[in-house]
């Protein structure tokens, strides 16, 4: 039996070192590899033994671009943990410190990352010459969601202003002034660059996948909410560990993450918009609805279209949130150390971030666990490149190459979270 | 003062002191600190493309100063023009991201946000690993490359504290 293989030995445009071997036995694509070589990092490792206030500073170095996602699901697993409970106008502020994260991150990769993969462009610097609207809009919306993390957070990477309780400090009501203003921009960027990217050619791909993400009774979910999927799941962070498991792979230094009684599932903005489109409110609905889009959408390639409208809604809810912030009294709620189990998951903006701390009396950290958005979906991803390349093996080695580059993309990788990026091998026989 | 948003050029010393001599860049600006008239501004940069593009939008000139792939040479240095020089692939200037200085010069003349002048000078490295100290060849010629981001500043008209007399 003849085998052909291509090979991608590094895949660009997304977070991290990875690679990608497919394997084409028979004319069938049999094996697909997301293999992650980036070195593990060992974050769980170097926090046993340090404080429970340090988790969150020493979590968002996991991530450039997500930091807050790091430190949103370490303060809240540590809270549990302190039998603590953080509302009111902190709650609100940890919210709208998300709202500038997944801005700042899904502009950079809806325009600067997947768009050339739709326009056929090697990237966004060749998409730029063409494109210069839009790559100006992408550019001017990322600088106003880290804007809004500087205000926040003190920095727009890894803001140093997070504590478990709340924050050091939290600003006057007259320091978003100005950005509120910006946003209002940005929320006109946002929708435009929805409705560019709907224009885009998507190839007919679906699939019944299981979708999980949070879910919350009265808004669309970020910080807070049951953990649900469209397959019957319904539980409580605390049940993570009973219904997820990783695993470890021999192709990658990332543990893949499963549902332990279905396999595969598929987190991130598709997942959140399926789960809880009727929790977006009335204009990015109608948005929606304008570009083609219904409640359910199953084509991954359609997510660019989805990040776009949870632009949109982010930049809507930053704005709700500040038009009724009023300082509060206390820049954060007292933690005392005591012996306990905390549970974390909050909305990163490519999926559900899992975090479970064990910490002892006097405060110290015993274990540490963190499930990482792309680690959730790398079975997801290695299910997709068979299908799509069965869908695409007319395509010439180079096109089928691009096609699973674009497939991977789809779910905004952060390969450095799950561990770093990729190198594509195909075999064909 | 003028607040350094204002600044006519602007220096940036780009790199990340903790992954050895990729700090080089920023050993070297901060050299040029408070010895620049209120035209110049100096800033310290991890080298991602979009906050560099950022930074330059509406200045005259920009000097920057990074940490170049080894070369056979560590602390030899070179002098870039970015707007009329291709950058050499072999000094491929090191950037601990995805987009460096080179995808920013390409990205920010696509966009028309090109200064006038673009001036880099790169510094060949030798150990870049993280947490590593400079090494001591290159740490050895930081006082030279202010030196030279001082001359290059006198050619830009901008004169610096305490050397009038070498004007």
């Amino acid at each position: 039996m003849a085998t052909k293989t291509i090979r991608v030995d590094y895949i660009a445009r997304v977070e991290g070192e990875g690679a990608l071997d497919l394997t084409i036995k028979d004319g069938r694509a049999t094996s697909a590899k997301l293999k992650i070589f980036e070195p593990p990092r060992l974050f769980e490792a170097l926090l046993r033994g340090r404080g429970f206030a340090e988790a969150p500073d020493i979590t968002a170095r996991i991530c450039g671009i997500c930091p807050v996602a790091y430190q949103m699901s370490s303060v809240h697993a540590m809270e549990q943990a302190l039998g603590v409970t953080v509302d009111g106008q902190l709650r609100e502020l940890r919210r709208l410190l998300y709202c500038g994260e997944w801005i700042e991150s899904h502009a950079l990769h809806v325009v600067m990352l997947h768009a050339p993969d739709f326009l056929g462009f090697q990237d966004g610097i060749q998409m730029a010459a063409k494109h210069g609207d839009a790559v100006r809009g992408g550019l001017a919306l990322k600088k106003i969601g880290n804007e809004l993390m500087r205000v926040i957070g003190g920095r727009e990477i890894h803001p140093v202003n997070v504590r478990v309780g709340g924050f050091y400090r939290v600003p006057r009501r007259m320091e978003f002034a100005p950005v509120e203003e910006q946003l209002k921009h940005a929320r006109d960027l946002a929708i435009a660059t929805v409705r560019w990217v709907a224009t885009f050619p998507f190839p007919d791909y679906e699939r019944d996948y299981e979708f999980v993400s949070l879910c919350h009774p009265g808004e669309y979910p970020i910080n807070e909410g049951r953990v649900v999927s469209n397959h019957g799941l319904d539980i409580a962070v605390d049940d993570y560990d009973s219904e997820f498991e990783e695993r470890h792979v021999a192709h990658s230094t990332a543990l893949q993450s499963v549902l332990k009684r279905r396999g595969s599932y598929l987190v991130g903005p598709l997942a959140r918009y399926n789960l809880n489109f009727d929790r977006l409110p009335a204009d990015v609905q109608s948005l929606a609805r304008e570009v083609g889009l219904g409640p359910v959408c199953r084509n991954p390639f359609k997510s660019i279209i989805v990040r776009g409208l949870e632009l949109v809604y982010a930049c809507d809810e930053a704005l709700r949130i500040i038009a009724a912030y009023e300082a509060p009294d206390e820049p954060s709620v007292k933690c005392e150390p005591r012996a306990g189990v905390g549970h974390g998951c909050t909305e990163a903006p490519r999926g559900i971030l899992y975090h479970r701390y064990e910490i002892a009396g006097d405060g110290s950290i015993v274990t540490a666990r963190i499930a990482a958005p792309t680690s959730q979906n790398q079975a997801c991803i290695e299910e997709d490149l068979c299908e799509v390349a069965n869908q695409s093996l007319e395509l010439s080695d180079d096109a089928l190459r691009d096609r699973c580059e674009q497939t991977i993309r789809n779910y905004d990788p952060c390969i450095s979270c799950s561990c770093h990026f990729l190198k594509l091998s195909v075999q064909r026989s | 003062m003028t607040p350094a948003a204002a600044a006519r050029v602007l220096v940036i010393g780009v790199g990340n002191p903790d992954r050895g001599d990729d700090g080089i860049g920023p050993l070297v600006v901060r050299q040029l600190l408070g010895r620049v008239s209120s035209d110049v501004a100096i800033l310290e940069r991890s080298g991602d493309a979009l906050a560099l593009i950022d930074d330059w939008e509406g200045r005259d000139a920009v000097i920057l100063v990074d940490a170049a792939a080894p070369g056979g040479t560590p602390g030899s240095i070179h002098r870039i023009d970015l707007l009329r020089d291709a950058l050499p692939p072999e000094l491929s200037l090191s950037s601990t991201h995805g987009f460096g200085v080179a995808e920013a010069v390409g990205l920010a003349d696509a966009l028309d946000l090109l200064p006038a002048q673009v001036i880099a000078f790169a510094v060949e490295g030798a150990n870049f690993d993280p947490g590593a100290p400079i090494s001591p060849q290159v740490a050895a010629v930081t006082g030279e490359v202010a030196r030279r981001v001082a001359a290059e500043l006198r050619c830009m008209g901008q004169q610096l504290a305490g050397e009038a007399d070498h004007a």
